[in-house]
């Protein structure tokens, strides 16, 4: 499994450490309540098919992928950086 | 038809013509009091339970594919009841005895072998760590019992005491655990179930759960309609879609786990052995074959296979613990799809939607559960009350925080479990 | 039997070699198989559950019988392929799965018992009485099964893996694999040709056909040699491709030739990950047998089988050969058996137009019903129109057709398609991105059709990379065409194999049919069908046919069954290379190490490091003396601990502050320059990830330190909050854990062996607790911080990491003339636990603030990562477990990390737990043991008694539940 770093091009999967669902950069506020505080860390589409994940490029740059990939087909369609979808 | 010895005897002698099919293929009938949407081990355990222990017949089993196709048919084998915390210890518990008397019951040879299984520890915390897991298994009145390293020399001296990376401190076995042989399991429950009346319904794909007013009242199929008073999701590596029917977001991401299996070869790995220092357990099938496992792929996935950095880190970790299986050869890799909960536990319970019940969420450990599963979820199902084993796999646990099952201590980051 | 002629054998290089203990001779360019074919061995195998003799079937890795064991000892080497062994001087092969040997084996017994044995037998029996499985059913099976053994003690063999990249990747260098080769590297690309055999070529090898004018095999060499001269083009023999993974990643091992791997330090096998742009699947196809009654005895074989060996190998199997086959493919092996000498007996043509011009026994719209012979076939039973006959034969030929070898093509879940004009699955278009199929792999199967459709494939490749294609002109060849008539099993009675290795009948199948085993995946996992080391590779085909047979479906309805990685068995030394002993993880040495080694002290590991136990001095024969002796060293005198493992990440900008409140439970912004504060940052689901100082070293410069454990885990976690969450805030930080190596300093003598070092006053008005700043050392420049892990006046002095070891060496000999010395972890085990600080031991992942008693350390000021999840009920909850001390109070004095607790009186049962022990130390200055565990509500139960049950080691006894700090509870020692 190969994944383009937006700074560092494609590497090896290796290279990156997975931490799930994209949603993990829509923080809600310490107020939002406990229903979107259980949606935000719990609670999962968890699609069949296209979503957006986070990966980590921990043994390169350190930069924060959001990943558009299929969990079907393991198809990565697009990367950018987290630090660029989450402004 | 009842197996035993002297039936085989008796075919082979007149030409093997007296078998017959072991459970009935049915078509959907309009309307069942139950209807089990998954025909993968606990959905086919929960129906044979619903019949044999409530006296419930009057239920479909819907399976979109062949039964027993999921999980059950592509899992390590394992068996046991090591957990240590609450919740997880009396659920397992109660799973194990139900596997000891599975043969006799079922009168179906799942091949269930108590060969023990010994996870290694491999420093003075994971010693501490490991007394606390066998305090907890022995507290719930299952056995436990500290290994030195003098006494695994002896029980499993192929293991590389010298040389490997991250020492061996001993080991903590638990001698009830073992391994069965997968796919008689389902096949052992469908047949049960199938001989009390249950209908068994392959290739038929639930494609919408039927709601009015907070009620289940039944399913649509690729097959037409099926009413139905009560319906169970029990579909672990797909539940977040059957729940989505239901309008329900579940506490799932779904990820795959590789298990891999190498050319038969004489007996030389009798117990179930389970690394310490990074992911990997193996044993050795009755064909012959070494079964072994690691960690997940770690990406959610459905494609129910995996990568290579994962199966290199399984060898090596292999290689490193037990070096002499080095000329043994990886014959078929495989990968199966985990309902991977933030806590690393299962949920059985009802939904907010009355008659709809939900089992899901096994991680993987959800093989040795099957017993135990059905055996709850048809007690709920039945009763409309969790069974005593299973009442803290509560859906609410993450949002309340009550009883959370963190065994593995890493949080609510569904993969890491 | 040794036919005349070269073939591809070098016969001036003869090679002796030993079966079953026994000397032979080959030569050069023999497989084993050939070898012992060659010496008239017939019976080289025992079948897996009836123990029945065979003999060499096949040519390539598909071979299901000839499975031997390769050497003896450390490292042998069960479950070889014959047929894949290359012969090399001295090789030693032993039979398998037969006892006392493979001529005759006892256990094929079991052949007579075979009506019992049949299709999931064991599932309906060995079920009473309850106790006899695991004891007497179940090893006996299990001692029966199996095929060749390990060795119980490991050897150091050498593997290697490696990454390549290449455009494209061809997999199979035949005449499709060779020409798609030629015409891409013509092209420019950089193309991997893998060929798993010794040699490219592939049928071209074994059949008597020209290409240009020219023997297969010698134009096969003219192409390898001008693809071997380019420099774009890696050319690997012995190489398969064994996996397809995503994103063009290729698994595949190379064997190394024997007289490489036999030079020193050379690898056996190396394991390749190759990155493809593109790849060709170009692997060929695979002949299928006929099930027919007997159809298994030794001296059956592939058609294609014998014309290899016959063409290639100049070696018969039989001196009266018959040959049944359902399309051109018997006429073709007759052809080539009189070529080369060989008495044909008969000639079987499933089909009944079928005509024969070539002078033998010739039985059109026949089939062979049954055989004979035991330990190597004798005869054979022709059926034709209703008539029966006996012809005798020692090998008989089969050929039901040819599968196109597409298993690659389906590795990530795609199914292959029925194709009726070849009778056969070919490979579904797409179902591995950037893979293409070509020749016979996708059901080509004329040698002319094989080169045209490698240029094709090529060239849409090329295409595809944008590459400019080349002019490549196509060698003239055969073009015949390919027609069989479906035969997949004779009609009749007896057993008649399709898995030959797991000996799986035709009417295994049906019977399973008749069971409701009627899914394909259902007859397989029920007759264990193509469950065996060939995967099924020679029997799948035909068993799913038997089974859309017995259920009326068709073959396509019916579907195959999944077809996984790897394409061929991988040892687990070579898929794990690198990871025997100390290879599977990394090691991390501080920059005291060699000092540390030389002083004596046992290593452990902290995580990838590793730090000492304990520094042992003359006299001391228990660990136990050398850590009170530490412990009271430092509450004496001084002592001085490596601390460099811990995390240190330095974190600038004038953001700083403000990013680090929203990480800490606590507030930094507000830390004056030159002061430390403690700090604990939770997870987002509220509990404790972990603990830590963070020091203000400027108006925008911090440092945060980590433990030892989660030094990774909070880097990662820093990163991202500040790129989700921070990105606006002007904020850098990196982690320089391994840039600085730091010393504790620690005991009431720290402070003058500090001074006098650093040459500066470091009084409580200078330096006081909790402080932090610049020094040097002589021009060294450090950082000194005032900090205390072991409850004394401490010290920790950090300096770039290229001084560690001299300062180590420093610190050592100015803390031994104050009577202080090292210490290691256990000493600063003891003496945390003595004043209740906590480790991950307690942290251990499931706790809260509130469990440890730091509530207070939350800030109700601001929002931090893990606040609003914390506040959850069941995290606030009274009743949850909470941090105490312990100290034993009953006649046994001993405390048991992992004990759990009850209350004096409840039975130690699940539903009366209490709590848990987590860390345990004998405490020299209290004089016994002494323990941290969580109890519930254990702070309101200060006092109260508690009961330690550790079942394990049979361990019992009371303990008072006291505060977590049990020495110098004010703090006085400390803060100075």
């Amino acid at each position: 499994m190969r994944i383009t770093c937006p700074i560092c091009g494609e590497r090896d999967r290796r290279e990156f450490y997975y931490s799930g669902h994209a949603m993990a950069l829509d923080r809600p506020t310490e107020d939002a309540g406990s229903d979107a505080w259980d949606d935000y860390l719990h609670n999962r589409d968890n699609t069949c098919g296209e979503m957006q994940d986070l990966w980590y490029h921990e043994m390169g740059c350190g930069a924060w992928v959001v990943v558009t990939r299929n969990t079907a087909t393991h198809e990565v369609i697009a990367t950018k950086l987290a630090e660029e979808a989450a402004s | 038809m009842r197996f035993s010895g002297l039936r085989v005897i008796k075919e082979g002698l007149t030409g093997n013509k007296g078998w017959s099919a072991h459970w009935r293929d049915a078509s959907p009938k309009d309307a069942y009091d139950v209807v089990i949407i998954g025909g993968g081990g606990h959905g086919l355990s929960t129906a044979y339970y619903l019949a044999k222990e409530h006296g419930i017949t009057n239920v479909a089993v819907l399976e979109k594919g062949y039964l027993g196709g999921g999980n059950v048919g592509r899992n390590t084998t394992i068996v046991r009841a090591n957990y240590f915390l609450p919740g997880n210890s009396e659920f397992y518990s109660h799973s194990l005895k139900l596997w000891e008397g599975l043969e006799e019951d079922l009168n179906y040879n799942v091949m269930h072998s108590q060969r023990g299984q010994i996870v290694l520890f491999h420093s003075d915390g994971q010693r501490d760590a490991a007394i606390r897991r066998g305090n907890a298994m022995r507290n719930q009145g299952d056995d436990a019992e500290l290994l030195s390293v003098a006494q695994l020399k002896r029980m499993v001296p192929y293991l590389d005491y010298d040389q490997a990376r991250f020492p061996i401190y001993g080991g903590l076995l638990q001698r009830r655990a073992g391994t069965a042989r997968h796919d008689a399991v389902a096949w052992g429950y469908a047949r049960g179930a199938s001989d009390r009346g249950v209908d068994l319904i392959q290739n038929c794909e639930v494609t919408g759960i039927d709601v009015e007013n907070g009620h289940v009242t039944g399913v649509q199929t690729s097959r037409g309609a099926i009413l139905a008073k009560k319906v169970a999701l029990i579909t672990a590596g797909r539940s977040s879609q059957t729940a989505a029917m239901a309008g329900m977001r579940l506490p799932i991401e779904s990820h795959v786990l590789q298990a891999f299996v190498t050319e038969g070869l004489k007996p030389c790995i009798d117990h179930v052995i389970s690394f310490g220092m990074g992911h990997f357990y193996i044993s050795q099938s009755d064909k012959g074959g070494l079964v072994f496992g690691g960690d997940l792929d770690m990406y959610a996935s459905y494609a129910a296979r995996g990568n290579l950095p994962l199966v290199e880190h399984v060898m090596e970790a292999g290689m490193t613990l037990m070096p002499m299986i080095g000329q043994a050869k990886v014959l078929r890799s495989w990968g199966g799809i985990m309902d991977m909960s933030p806590d690393g536990s299962p949920i059985i319970d009802k939904t907010h939607i009355d008659g709809l019940y939900l089992n899901c969420g096994w991680c993987y450990g959800g093989f040795k559960a099957v017993p135990g599963s059905g055996h709850c979820m048809a007690h709920l199902v039945a009763t409309g009350t969790p069974h005593k084993a299973a009442a803290r796999l509560r859906l609410d646990r993450f949002k309340t925080g009550f009883g959370l099952m963190d065994e593995e201590g890493t949080g609510a980051q569904h993969n890491l479990h | 039997m040794r036919l005349e002629g070269q073939g591809l054998l070098d016969r001036s290089r003869r090679i002796g070699f030993s079966y079953d203990g026994r000397r032979y001779l080959g030569f050069s360019g023999d497989t084993l198989a050939s070898a012992l074919l060659a010496n008239d061995i017939k019976v080289v195998g025992r079948s897996f559950k009836y123990h029945r003799p065979r003999g060499v079937f096949s040519a390539g890795s598909e071979e299901p019988n000839a499975l031997v064991t390769l050497g003896h000892g450390p490292g042998q080497e069960p479950n070889a392929r014959a047929t894949m062994v290359e012969l090399a001087e001295g090789l030693e092969a032993y039979s398998q799965n037969c006892w006392p040997n493979v001529d005759f084996d006892v256990m094929s017994v079991n052949d007579l018992f075979a009506p019992f044995l049949g299709a999931g037998f064991y599932y309906k029996t060995f079920m009473w009485p309850k106790a006899f499985w695991e004891r007497i059913y179940e090893p006996v099976i299990r001692r029966a099964a199996g095929l060749g053994a390990l060795s119980p003690e490991a050897a150091r063999q050498k593997y290697d893996k490696a990454y390549t990249f290449c455009d494209l990747l061809v997999v199979g260098a035949g005449p499709a694999g060779l020409m798609a080769a030629l015409s891409a590297a013509e092209a420019g690309a950089d193309v991997i040709l893998a060929e798993e055999d010794t040699r490219v070529g592939g049928r071209l090898n074994a059949e008597r056909e020209e290409v240009e004018d020219q023997s297969g095999s010698a134009w096969v060499q003219k192409i390898f040699k001008r693809l071997c001269e380019m420099p774009n083009v890696r050319a690997m023999t012995r190489t398969a491709v064994v996996g397809a993974y995503d994103q063009g990643t290729y698994g595949a091992l190379e064997r190394m030739a024997p007289e490489v791997a036999a030079r020193s330090g050379a690898p056996k096998a190396t394991f390749w990950r190759i990155v493809a742009r593109r790849s060709i699947l170009a692997a060929g196809a695979l002949e299928r047998p006929i099930a027919f009654q007997n159809n298994d005895r030794p001296g059956i074989m592939m058609a294609g089988a014998l014309r290899a060996y016959v063409n290639r190998w100049r070696v018969c199997p039989g001196q009266r050969v018959a040959v049944f086959a359902n399309s051109d493919a018997g006429h073709r092996t007759v052809a080539d058996l009189q070529a080369a000498g060989v008495h044909v007996a008969a000639l079987i043509d499933v089909r009944p137009e079928a005509e024969c011009t070539l002078g033998i026994p010739f039985y059109p719209g026949a089939q062979v019903s049954n055989t004979e012979g035991r330990r190597a076939l004798e005869a054979i039973t022709i059926k034709q129109d209703g008539d029966v006959e006996k012809i005798q034969a020692d090998c008989l030929a089969m050929s039901g057709g040819w599968n196109p070898s597409l298993h690659l093509s389906c590795h990530m879940g795609g199914r292959p398609v029925w194709d009726e004009r070849i009778v056969a699955f070919v490979p579904a278009d797409g179902t591995i991105p950037g893979m293409t199929v070509a020749g016979a792999a996708k059901g080509v199967f004329s040698t002319a059709g094989c080169l045209q459709s490698g240029v094709e494939a090529a060239q849409a490749v090329l295409d595809d990379l944008g590459i400019k294609r080349a002019k490549v002109s196509l060698p003239k060849a055969e073009d015949g065409s390919y027609e069989i008539t479906p035969l997949w099993s004779v009609p009749g009675k007896g057993r008649a194999w399709l898995d030959f290795q797991n000996d799986v009948t035709v009417k295994d199948v049906t019977q399973a049919a008749t069971e409701n085993f009627r899914s394909v995946e259902h007859m397989k996992r029920y007759t264990t069908q193509g469950m065996a080391p060939d995967q099924g590779k020679n029997s799948n085909i035909a068993a799913l046919a038997v089974l859309a047979d017995s259920t009326g479906q068709g073959i396509p309805e019916t579907g195959t069954t999944t077809y996984r990685p790897p394409f061929i068995p991988v040892p687990i030394a070579a898929l794990g290379a690198g990871g025997q002993g100390k290879g599977f993880a990394p090691e991390r040495f501080t920059t005291s190490h060699d000092r540390t080694i030389a002083l004596g002290a046992p290593m452990i590991e902290a995580g990838l490091w590793y730090r000492p136990s304990y520094f042992p001095q003359v006299g001391e024969t228990h660990w136990r003396q050398s850590c009170d002796r530490e412990v009271r060293m430092v509450r004496d005198a001084v002592g001085v601990c490596d601390v460099s493992t811990l995390g240190k990440i330095d974190v600038q900008g004038p953001d700083a502050g403000a990013f680090l409140d929203f990480v800490y439970t606590g507030m930094m912004s507000t830390l004056k320059e030159g002061r430390v504060k403690y700090g604990l940052m939770l997870r987002e689901d509220g509990h404790v990830m972990d603990d830590g100082t963070c020091a203000r070293l400027g108006p925008d410069h911090f440092l945060v330190t980590t433990t030892t454990a989660a030094a990774g885990q909070v880097m990662r976690h820093l990163d991202f909050v500040q790129q989700a969450f921070c990105a606006k805030m002007a904020v850098r930080f990196v982690s320089v854990s391994e840039q600085w190596a730091q010393f504790a300093v620690a005991g009431p003598k720290s402070r003058t062996l500090l001074e006098d070092m650093l040459g500066q006053k470091l009084d409580d008005t200078t330096w006081p607790f909790m402080a932090c700043g610049h020094v040097s050392i002589g021009d060294v420049p450090a950082r000194l911080f005032r900090i205390s892990f072991s409850g004394e006046l401490a010290y920790e002095l950090a300096v770039p990491a290229r001084y560690g070891a001299a300062l180590f060496d420093a610190l050592l000999s100015r803390a031994e003339a104050l009577e202080g010395g090292p210490y290691g972890m256990e000493a600063l085990n003891v003496m945390r636990i003595e004043k209740g600080f906590i480790t991950h031991a307690e942290i251990h992942g499931r706790v809260t603030a509130l469990d440890i008693g730091m509530q207070g350390m939350m800030s109700r000021k601001k929002d931090f990562i893990g606040k609003t999840m914390a506040a959850r009920p069941g995290l606030v909850d009274e009743a949850r477990e909470q941090m105490v001390g312990l100290k034993p109070i009953g006649t046994v004095k001993q405390l048991i990390s992992g004990a759990h607790l009850f209350n004096p009186d409840a039975e130690a049962q699940s539903e009366n737990d209490q709590g848990y022990i987590t860390s345990v130390g004998f405490s020299p200055e209290l004089g016994h043991m002494i323990g941290l565990g969580f109890l519930k509500n254990g702070r309101a139960r200060l006092g109260e008694q508690v009961r330690m049950v550790e079942h394990l080691n049979g361990i019992s006894t009371l303990c008072e539940v006291v505060d977590p700090v049990q020495f110098d509870a004010k703090g006085g020692r400390m803060r100075g």
